[in-house]
């Protein structure tokens, strides 16, 4: 099919985007790479009045390490974080996670600052953001604002940006001299979106874990920094500690049920993520008990 | 308020100078206003890769685009890699190995493998199919592309197919 008729106006700055988001609020939509958009323009699923496009905004674009902070620009493509030897240094989590977003085509087009304000529970990089406790920055017409990736998310499609908001960049923390991270996703072909995905980031001191943050997705309807980690942390693990840790896993999630998996084999990939992430973090092969997936 | 924008552009070296309804789609404009018939649509979301071109030396899928969007860029269809012979050798592989049958899917799965090639001289099999996996093909199957691409590529760097 295609998009219904809207207008379009080529943003010429920030400010002038925002101007443009001000005055027609939730009748416009911001386009960038419109990986997402496209799609859902083109199958009718929403039909904005007017499409602001900041596809020019340079000064959206880019990666900078300054201090112990990585700054990703919103309009940075999928492919430049894949080729970026920054990313690769400092957060190696995020270069591993883009092989699995999309198609090349794809890649070349979208960009991360789409993919977080589109927000699918399914996509990678909204959880890659919440493991590696990203901060992201939003501007308004009211000024700037800092959101905790973990607040970000709100649901379905949904997130703390505000219609008259336009999201600028990431800050993320550079990874300290003992971390580890592990990235899978469970998904019918390559480039899919996932039926259940792990993205985690740890620190490791000696055997065991000081830090654990394990955020799945399309396992609910966000992003879901898994509590029962905190059960994995400060402890040597064993066998036992990770079983109990992969049941209370299994409580605090909510899958959705859909085309491609019920509720019931979510939480089953989830506690096998869990157990394959923990072994594979600790090399311990004794954790991996041999949950099938 | 949906007023047609004035665009301008390079497709296959020349320069073109339109004006495009914003809604109008990259691949459709190539088609329907240039046509351009060799990128093909196919699902007109992003699934199939029957669109593939490239903008600016990057394969995309032109259903994804608008023709808006391509303002001032360097666009190259299949029409552009066929006559400049740059996959001359890629065709003749798929015609030798019976790499297509209803060539629906072809033009982009030509754009995708000699993107494939063009980043990296001798991709292995798997290597391959990951790049082309954003390309369905319904008809042939993908051994037989996969067979094509990799004769190709051993050819390219002086290598017995």
């Amino acid at each position: 099919m295609k998009a219904s008729a809207f207008s379009y106006a080529r943003a010429t700055s920030v400010a002038n985007a925002l101007e443009l988001l001000t005055a027609h609020g939730d009748r416009a939509k911001v386009l960038s790479g419109g990986q997402s958009l496209m799609p859902a323009m083109n199958l009718r699923l929403i039909s904005p009045e007017l499409i602001v496009d900041i596809g020019e905004l340079a000064e959206l674009r880019g990666i900078a390490v300054s201090g112990c902070i990585l700054t990703i620009g919103a309009l940075t493509r999928h492919v430049d974080l894949q080729r970026s030897p920054d990313v690769a240094a400092h957060a190696p989590l995020l270069t591993e996670a883009i092989a699995h977003v999309a198609h090349p085509a794809i890649r070349n087009r979208g960009t991360i600052g789409g993919s977080l304000a589109h927000a699918d529970p399914a996509s990678e990089l909204p959880a890659c953001m919440v493991a590696l406790s990203a901060t992201i920055l939003v501007r308004g017409p009211k000024g700037e604002r800092r959101i905790a990736a973990g607040d970000f998310f709100k649901g379905i499609y949904e997130t703390a940006l505000s219609p008259d908001e336009l999201l600028m960049a990431i800050e993320l923390p550079v990874g300290g001299p003992n971390s580890a991270h592990f990235f899978h996703e469970f998904a019918r072909r390559h480039g899919d979106y996932a039926i259940a995905g792990l993205a985690a980031q740890a620190t490791v001191d000696g055997d065991a874990f000081t830090e654990l943050r394990l955020a799945f997705f399309a396992v609910g309807d966000r992003p879901v920094l898994a509590s029962a980690a905190n059960r994995l942390v400060d402890v040597r693990v064993t066998p036992a500690i990770l079983s109990e840790a992969s049941a209370a896993l299994a409580e605090e999630l909510n899958p959705q049920e859909d085309h491609q998996a019920s509720a019931s084999m979510r939480r089953h990939l989830a506690k096998v993520l869990m157990q394959r992430c923990v072994s594979t973090l600790l090399g311990r092969s004794d954790l991996n008990t041999g949950g099938v997936a | 308020m949906t007023a047609s924008v004035p665009i301008s552009l390079e497709v296959n070296g020349e320069r073109v100078n339109e004006h495009v309804l914003p809604r109008l789609n990259l691949a459709d404009f190539l088609r329907e206003q240039l046509q351009l018939t060799g990128t093909h649509v196919g699902c007109e979301h992003g699934v199939c890769g029957a669109c593939t071109v490239r903008v600016n030396g990057d394969i995309v899928r032109s259903c994804l685009m608008l023709a808006a969007q391509a303002h001032g860029a360097s666009v190259q269809t299949i029409e552009g890699l066929s006559d400049s012979g740059e996959v001359a050798d890629l065709q003749a592989a798929f015609r030798d190995r019976n790499a297509l049958q209803c060539g629906y899917c072809t033009p982009g799965m030509l754009m995708a493998a000699q993107d494939l090639l063009n980043q990296q001289a001798e991709p292995d099999r798997e290597q391959i199919r990951e790049h082309l996996s954003g390309n369905y093909c319904r008809c042939t199957g993908y051994q037989a592309i996969v067979d094509a691409v990799e004769t190709t590529a051993r050819l390219r760097v002086g290598h017995q197919p």
